[in-house]
C-alpha cells in the first residue's frame, strides 16, 4: 500500500492498468478523456499486456468490447455522457449475453443545451440496460470500486459501471492509498470466462435470434442473475476491506443513529454532505445522511431499513426523470417506500445540473426544510429544484 | 448443460445469455414449411450445370459426385433463384404452388 496523489481520472486510469485487461476499446470524451489517454500510455509504455482497440465512436468501442468478452477476454472501456448514450443499445447487448465488461464513467450531463459538466443523467438513463451501477464519492472510491466491481461483475456475469463526478471528482487532485500490482492481481484472480468464442473444440453458437418463443425465458433468468448481484457486491466489498482497510457497502449511512431527518443523495455531494452534517450535529441538531452507491441493482431491503428511521427525508437528485415527478432517485424511492411499515415523509430536490455548484449553504438549507417537514408533518413542496434561477 | 429440444425449455433450464452451447443447432430448425411456392426438378431435362446450387442462399440443392440430385424440401423455401438461373434451354425446374 503506497499514498499518492491522483486526480480521480488518473485513478481510475490506474486501477485499470492493475487490472491489466486483456483488451480496452475506447474513444475519448470529455471529461473521462484521459482515463484512456492516461491508460494507452501504459500500453505504449510496455506496462499491461492489453490489447488496446482506437475505434471510430463510443458505438463501436463497446462493440469491440463485446467481441472481446464473447472471446473470453477480461475487458474494460471507458466513456461519458453522450458516449455512453451513443453505446446505449449496446449496453443491453452486452448485459443480455452476460458479458462481465466494466466502464470506468464520468457523470456528465446529456445534450441538449451542449455542456461537460457534471450530473447523473447518462447513468440515470442507462438504468434499465442491465448493468450494475456504483456512483462514487472521491477519487480514493473510484479507484477501489473499479477492482471490486471486476470481481464482481465476472463473478455474477453482469456488466459494470463505475462513475465518477465530472471536474469535482474526475480532475480534482486528491489524496489517496493504492494497492501493489500484486496485490490487485491476486484479489481479482485469473478471468475464467464461462465460454469462450475461439474454443473450437466447443463450437456454440452467440447470439441468436430470439423470438416470442425463448426471449421471455431469456429476460427472466437475466433479471434472476441480477438478483444475485446485491449479495455477491456485499461478499466482495468485504474480502477488500480485509485487504485495503476500506468498506464500501451498497448503501452507506453516516451519522444515522438518532437522526430525525436525512438527505438521501450520491456522489461528491455526499462528501460535502457530511461536512454540514458534522457541523449541524455540533449545534445539537438530529441530522444524518444516507449515501446512495450502488443505484443498479437497487438495494431495496438496505433503502427501507436505513430511511424507515427517519420522520423526513429529502432526496437530492443530480438528474430529472422528465416525468414532472421530480429524479429518478426520488421517483424509486417512493416505489420502495410504499409497502414499507415505517416510511419517512419525502422530498426530492433535484440539483446539480449541468455542473451547477452545490454549495454548503444549500445543503444547510434542504436540513433546514426538512426539519420543518418533520415537525409539520407536511411538505410545503414535494419537488423542490435547487440552486436554479427563478424558483423560490 | 447440455439443452433439451424436445420440448420448451423454462428460464431456469436455459444456459446463461443468448448462448446455444453447440454449433449448427439452425439445422433442426426446418424452415421448409415457410413456402408457398415449391421448385419442381425435372432430372430428365437437367444438364447438371449446377447454376442452381451455386445459386441457392439455403443450400437445399442436393449434390452427388457433381450431378445434381434433388431438392432439400426440409429447407427450401421457395424463392425461385434456381428457377429463374437454370438455362433457357433446359428448363429444368419449375415453380408450381405449394397447394397443388
Amino acid at each position: 500500500m503506497k499514498t499518492v496523489a491522483k486526480t480521480g481520472n488518473e485513478a481510475m486510469a490506474y486501477a485499470m492498468k492493475q487490472i491489466n485487461p486483456d483488451v480496452v476499446a475506447a474513444y475519448p470524451i470529455t471529461p473521462a478523456t484521459e482515463v484512456v489517454q492516461i491508460f494507452s500510455n501504459y500500453v505504449a509504455d510496455g506496462e499491461v499486456d492489453t490489447e488496446f482497440v482506437a475505434v471510430e465512436s463510443e458505438h463501436s468501442a463497446l462493440s469491440a468490447c463485446v467481441g472481446a468478452s464473447l472471446a473470453g477476454g477480461r475487458v474494460m472501456t471507458s466513456t461519458s455522457s453522450q458516449g455512453l448514450a451513443l453505446m446505449h443499445e449496446i449496453l443491453y447487448i452486452a448485459a443480455g449475453n452476460r458479458l462481465p465488461i466494466v466502464i470506468a464513467l464520468v457523470n456528465r450531463s446529456l445534450s441538449a443545451p451542449i455542456n461537460i459538466h457534471c450530473d447523473h443523467s447518462d447513468t440515470m438513463g442507462s438504468r434499465e440496460a442491465g448493468w450494475m451501477q456504483l456512483y462514487c464519492a472521491n477519487s480514493q472510491e473510484a479507484y477501489d470500486s473499479l477492482i471490486i466491481a471486476l470481481k464482481v461483475a465476472e463473478q455474477t456475469a453482469v456488466p459494470a459501471i463505475v462513475s465518477t463526478d465530472a471536474f469535482i471528482i474526475s480532475h480534482a487532485m486528491e489524496r489517496l492509498e493504492v494497492l501493489e500490482d500484486q496485490e490487485v492481481q491476486q484479489f481479482i484472480g485469473e478471468y475464467e470466462p464461462r465460454f469462450s468464442a475461439l474454443d473450437l473444440e466447443n463450437p456454440k453458437t452467440f447470439g441468436p435470434l430470439d423470438l416470442q418463443d425463448y426471449f421471455f425465458e431469456h429476460k427472466r433468468a437475466q433479471i434472476d442473475d441480477f438478483s444475485k448481484v446485491l449479495e455477491t457486491y456485499e461478499r466482495v466489498a468485504k474480502e477488500y476491506a480485509e485487504l485495503s482497510g476500506r468498506y464500501y457497502p451498497a448503501l452507506e449511512e453516516y451519522k444515522t443513529d438518532g437522526a430525525d431527518v436525512a438527505i438521501f443523495t450520491a456522489g461528491s455531494t455526499a462528501d460535502t454532505a457530511k461536512e454540514v452534517v458534522d457541523e449541524l450535529a455540533e449545534q445539537g441538531r438530529k441530522v444524518g445522511l444516507v449515501r446512495m452507491r450502488m443505484w443498479r441493482p437497487l438495494p431495496v431491503e438496505e433503502i427501507k431499513a436505513a430511511l424507515g428511521k427517519f420522520k423526513a427525508v429529502a432526496v437530492m437528485d443530480r438528474s430529472d426523470t422528465m416525468a414532472d415527478f421530480g429524479g429518478p432517485v426520488f421517483l424509486e424511492t417512493r416505489g420502495i417506500l410504499y409497502d414499507a411499515k415505517k416510511k419517512p415523509l419525502l422530498t426530492d430536490y433535484v440539483y446539480g445540473l449541468g455542473g451547477r455548484n452545490i454549495e454548503i449553504s444549500d445543503i444547510i438549507r434542504v436540513y433546514d426544510e426538512i426539519e420543518k417537514v418533520a415537525k409539520t408533518g407536511k411538505p410545503e413542496k414535494l419537488i423542490t429544484y435547487l440552486g436554479v434561477r427563478g424558483e423560490e | 448443460m447440455s439443452m433439451k429440444f424436445d420440448r420448451p425449455m423454462n428460464w431456469k433450464e436455459l444456459p446463461a445469455g443468448c448462448l446455444i452451447d453447440e454449433a449448427a443447432t439452425s439445422l433442426r430448425f426446418k424452415t421448409g414449411d415457410w413456402r408457398s411456392m415449391r421448385p419442381l426438378w425435372n432430372a430428365e431435362k437437367c444438364i447438371h450445370c449446377l447454376f442452381c446450387w451455386i445459386t441457392c442462399p439455403d443450400t437445399a440443392i442436393t449434390v452427388q459426385d457433381g450431378k445434381m440430385t434433388g431438392i432439400d424440401y426440409d429447407y427450401c423455401k421457395g424463392c425461385g433463384i434456381c428457377a429463374e438461373i437454370c438455362p433457357p434451354k433446359a428448363s429444368a425446374i419449375e415453380m408450381i404452388r405449394e397447394e397443388k
